[in-house]
């Protein structure tokens, strides 16, 4: 099992949402975050005084999944976020030792 | 000089002797005052625009643009002045500003508690003495509100219900006095309509003292201290640009054409302050903000201030063009010198105050006055002694009654009062969540 965690542009949210859940993925936990990589921030200017905002907002999604999904997983998010410009994102994939579901108590490839 | 200009001055010079007889016909006559129920109904809603103006008004515009932990205590401030001043101007103010006469400088304490100061109009008036009374009160009542932009984030509340107290009595009671009470600069020849001198310029540099004697916030050029809320920026601004009708159209106390000219002229001044700034700012920065407009609509409301009655609408178009053009770059002034004037009271108040009384000097043609551009220089020269006096005074004065506040309670309140927020630290209140 594999957890999958994406950073990506707000307004993609629902593409790659879509997307997932057109390949089959059962669920996701997202979260509103700031971070900056290459893209940095940008400028905001109030009466000509400028400010440089150097955290930027992004939605992270995090996806726990069999391994034989993650492949199909990794694909669907790039392309479903991907814009072509600077900013578009990372998606980090990590090894998940344990799922367990509260209501049943099931748990791993069962639970996920 | 073209034959229709010719005709504009011979019009507003046979109207200017018009007004010298009829006001001294009416000087003259026994009993003259009778109350005309239009002009009174017109200044007593003119004196609740003006309030207005002050809360919610200057209350949002100024709140919107601080940090969000000190947004309850910047409307706290023109609240608080609204509460000080109307009480401090019926014991004692009114009677020091239009109270009988003491060597051009100050009135007198004949009035003190509005003794004498009842429903009858006084001699050559329309209107009850009360009803002036009361519109004076909502203008003191702003005045000091304004000046709270230059010390918000950071000034101990206790230490401004003392300042707000003393500024009306020492600074702004003769101000007013000087200008509109029957002291030297109104009997000079200074026109100021609505109080460009009095209300904005005063409060402008009253600002500039406050952000000199205060010091810069805590982490000011390091830290973000971008507004946070620009929406109630944008109502506030509109509130006061709604509201100025009051305090512009209200001081020809009367409705009557002046009333309407007045009207006129601040409502294109400041749409065209509002375009200057925006153009400005475009051709500058790259894009046009929404800050800017609401800045430079205020810009033209200030400019056009002490001019409204006076000028025409072409007139007042221009007036309000050089406003948002000049208080812009008012504002970068604070940059270059290195002080803290947090919301910019002397970038848009002081300085759009100055171009107004000056450019009172230049365009005024009706209602009695007449500038430069309309055959009388000696006006300009009126206008910038007007000018340099009040900076002169109203610095000065400040910067004393700073020192005195400071001596006392304290002006500021601690670094980690300041870093908590005033809401919490002044009031242990929070405005959101």
């Amino acid at each position: 099992m594999k957890l999958i965690q994406a950073i990506i542009k707000p307004f993609k949210l629902d593409e790659v949402k879509d997307a997932l859940i057109e390949l089959g993925v059962q669920g996701m936990t997202v979260v509103e975050v700031k971070g900056f990589g290459r893209q940095k921030g940008h400028k905001e200017t109030y009466r000509g005084t400028e400010y440089q905002i150097e955290f930027v907002p992004k939605i992270k999604l995090e996806i726990a999944v069999a391994d034989t999904m993650v492949q199909q997983v990794i694909e669907t998010i790039g392309r479903a976020a991907k814009t072509g410009s600077i900013g578009d994102g990372k998606i980090f994939v990590s090894d998940l030792n344990q799922v367990i579901r509260i209501r049943t108590g099931e748990s791993d490839e069962s639970a996920v | 000089m073209s034959g229709d200009q010719q005709h504009k001055i011979g019009v507003s010079i046979f109207s200017f002797l018009v007004m010298l007889g009829l006001s001294s016909t009416s000087a003259y006559a026994e009993s003259s005052s009778v109350i005309n129920s239009g002009d009174t109904a017109w200044v007593l809603l003119s004196s609740a625009l003006v309030l207005a103006m002050t809360i919610p008004g200057l209350a949002l515009f100024y709140g919107g643009m601080v940090r969000s932990k000190n947004i309850l205590s910047t409307m706290m401030h023109s609240f608080i002045a609204v509460c000080t001043v109307s009480v401090a101007w019926v014991l004692w103010g009114y009677s020091l500003a239009f109270g009988p006469d003491v060597g051009g400088v100050i009135g007198n304490l004949d009035w003190v508690g509005l003794k004498g100061v009842g429903p009858e109009p006084t001699e050559g008036s329309t209107i009850p003495h009360l009803a002036f009374m009361v519109f004076q009160l909502m203008f003191a009542s702003i005045t000091v509100a304004l000046i709270s932009g230059a010390i918000a984030e950071r000034m101990n509340f206790g230490a401004f219900v003392l300042f707000s107290l003393l500024w009306v009595t020492f600074i702004y009671a003769p101000l007013a006095h000087w200008v509109w009470g029957g002291g030297w600069l109104g009997g000079f020849g200074e026109l100021d309509f609505a109080g460009g001198t009095v209300v904005h310029i005063s409060s402008g540099v009253a600002a500039l003292a406050c952000a000199l004697v205060l010091g810069k916030r805590h982490g000011y050029g390091q830290e973000n201290m971008s507004p946070h809320n620009l929406p109630l920026t944008v109502v506030g601004a509109s509130l006061l640009w709604v509201g100025w009708f009051g305090f512009n159209a209200g001081s020809a106390l009367a409705a009557d054409g002046i009333a309407a000219s007045a009207f006129v002229a601040t409502h294109v001044a400041t749409a065209s302050g509002a375009l200057a700034w925006l153009a400005v700012e475009w051709i500058y920065r790259g894009k046009p903000t929404v800050l800017g407009a609401a800045s430079g609509a205020v810009s033209g409301l200030v400019a056009i201030t002490p001019a409204a009655g006076f000028v025409g609408p072409v007139s007042a178009i221009l007036i309000g063009l050089g406003g948002g053009v000049i208080c812009y770059l008012g504002v970068f002034l604070k940059n270059k010198m290195g002080y803290d004037d947090a919301l910019d009271v002397l970038g848009i108040h002081g300085i759009g105050g100055t171009w107004g009384a000056l450019a009172t000097g230049l365009f005024a043609s009706v209602g009695g006055g007449t500038g430069l551009f309309f055959g009388n220089p000696g006006q300009l020269l009126i206008q910038a002694i007007g000018v340099f006096a009040t900076w002169v005074f109203a610095f000065v004065g400040t910067y004393i009654i700073l020192k005195v506040v400071d001596g006392t309670v304290g002006l500021r309140v601690s670094k980690e009062d300041e870093v908590l927020g005033l809401d919490l630290s002044q009031h242990s209140e929070r405005a959101y969540g």
